[in-house]
């Protein structure tokens, strides 16, 4: 059997000035431009036309921007580790060009850690609307949101929603902010001590609405959880190919070294996109 | 572009410069997040960080800088189709006065 050599797999097209594979990646990462621009043109739609008083003032209302500040700083790391790979790769050496790499996936599993713990807050923060006013901190509110304790009568969803079924009663501590919103006018009877807020007691019969901050919750979450995810699923796709050059590198670099290079190279680039995306997401969902 | 291992040890300086830029316009745009702007300061002061920070991964660490010829004219059209994307939503702007028809429906009992 004859082999037929590919053109233009490690020497550059005259055409396009690099080489097929590198081509082929811009080609692809031009397509997920259009993916997530697709999703953010949806997000401004959203945001522009959501009724007031539905979106969040500022994204630090609900989200932890301490977490994702580090996790910001993770991905940029990440990405500096990869193109530090490659370097050391076209510098022929190899177990520099390893070691990068595998810093590379151990802050892109860092990232996915960090993102974990962010996603599990929300759903072990709740939300309960009412019918008739409630008293927290002194003030009236139809909406409370904070953690339930652990006295308060189990969740359910209810059948085939995500909703949950209301309970007889909730007990919740409220969030910090209500005693900072309160503490001008009538903090003592807010009755909490500092460091340790009483639960407030809210019965069944007068709940309208209970849930977590799923992405069910709002729109505004709903859009988060849709972008972050997405871009989750692109740090997964982008760990399984550095995991595999991790693997593969030792025989290839003995012997179909330049292509090992190459495909070093096509997983940084878009391993850099990746780290694109985050920082547009970053200020559009935390800081905005 | 095929570039020799002398030229890529030149460029470590570039990429470790890089990256201190990126840590430091990401602790920008956080501390201006939280000066509580008007919101059209804010957004165009965010997204010109974000932009900025984009260029800088976009140029040095995916090299573009020493990328030449048609890799450029595709990324034209690829921002191109991204900005007619985002405008999308502007079209609302043309969206039709529906509050009779609603007032209609809702008079008839559905």
């Amino acid at each position: 059997m004859s082999t037929v050599a590919i053109p233009h797999d490690i020497e550059p097209h005259p055409m396009t000035g690099m080489y097929n594979g590198k081509f082929g990646l811009w080609l692809f990462l031009a397509s997920e431009v259009m993916l997530f621009g697709a999703l953010f043109s949806t997000y401004v739609l959203l945001r522009v036309g959501a009724p007031a008083g539905t979106w969040p003032a500022h994204g630090s209302e609900i989200l932890d921007i301490p977490k994702a500040t580090f996790n910001t700083l993770v991905l940029i790391g990440s990405s500096v580790t990869m193109v530090l790979a490659w370097a050391s790769l076209k510098m022929n050496d190899v177990a520099k060009g390893r070691l990068f790499l595998l810093i590379t996936f151990l802050l892109a599993g860092t990232f996915l850690v960090v993102k974990y713990f962010e996603y599990r807050d929300k759903f072990h923060h709740h939300e309960v609307f009412v019918k008739e006013p409630v008293l927290v901190g002194g003030k009236e509110y139809m909406n409370v949101s904070g953690h339930l304790t652990e006295d308060s009568p189990a969740l359910t969803r209810a059948p085939r929603r995500w909703a949950f079924s209301i309970p007889e009663y909730v007990l919740i501590v409220a969030d910090g902010k209500y005693a900072a919103e309160g503490h001008g006018e009538s903090g003592a009877e807010a009755g909490a001590d500092h460091g340790h807020p009483e639960p407030i007691r809210i019965e069944g019969s007068n709940i309208h609405r209970l849930t977590d901050y799923g992405p069910w919750h709002s729109t505004f979450l709903a859009t988060y959880f849709t972008l972050t995810g997405l871009h989750g699923l692109h740090i997964v796709g982008g760990m399984v190919v550095i995991f595999y050059l991790l693997v593969a590198s030792p025989s290839m670099w003995n012997g179909r070294r330049e292509k090992l290079i190459n495909r070093v190279e096509c997983t940084g680039l878009y391993w850099h996109f990746v780290d694109l995306v985050w920082i547009f997401l970053f200020p559009v969902f935390y800081l905005l | 572009m095929a570039s020799s291992s002398e030229e890529v040890r030149k460029h470590l300086k570039t990429y470790y410069i890089v990256f201190g830029s990126l840590a430091v316009l990401t602790i920008v745009t956080v501390t201006v997040g939280f000066m509580h702007l008007p919101i059209a300061v804010a957004v165009a002061v965010a997204m010109l960080i974000a932009c900025l920070k984009g260029s800088l991964v976009a140029s040095f660490f995916m090299h573009l800088v020493s990328e030449r010829g048609i890799i450029f004219w595709i990324l034209a059209l690829c921002v191109f189709f991204f900005l007619m994307l985002l405008l999308v939503p502007s079209l609302t702007f043309f969206e039709p006065d529906y509050s009779d028809f609603v007032d209609g429906v809702s008079g008839s009992g559905r």
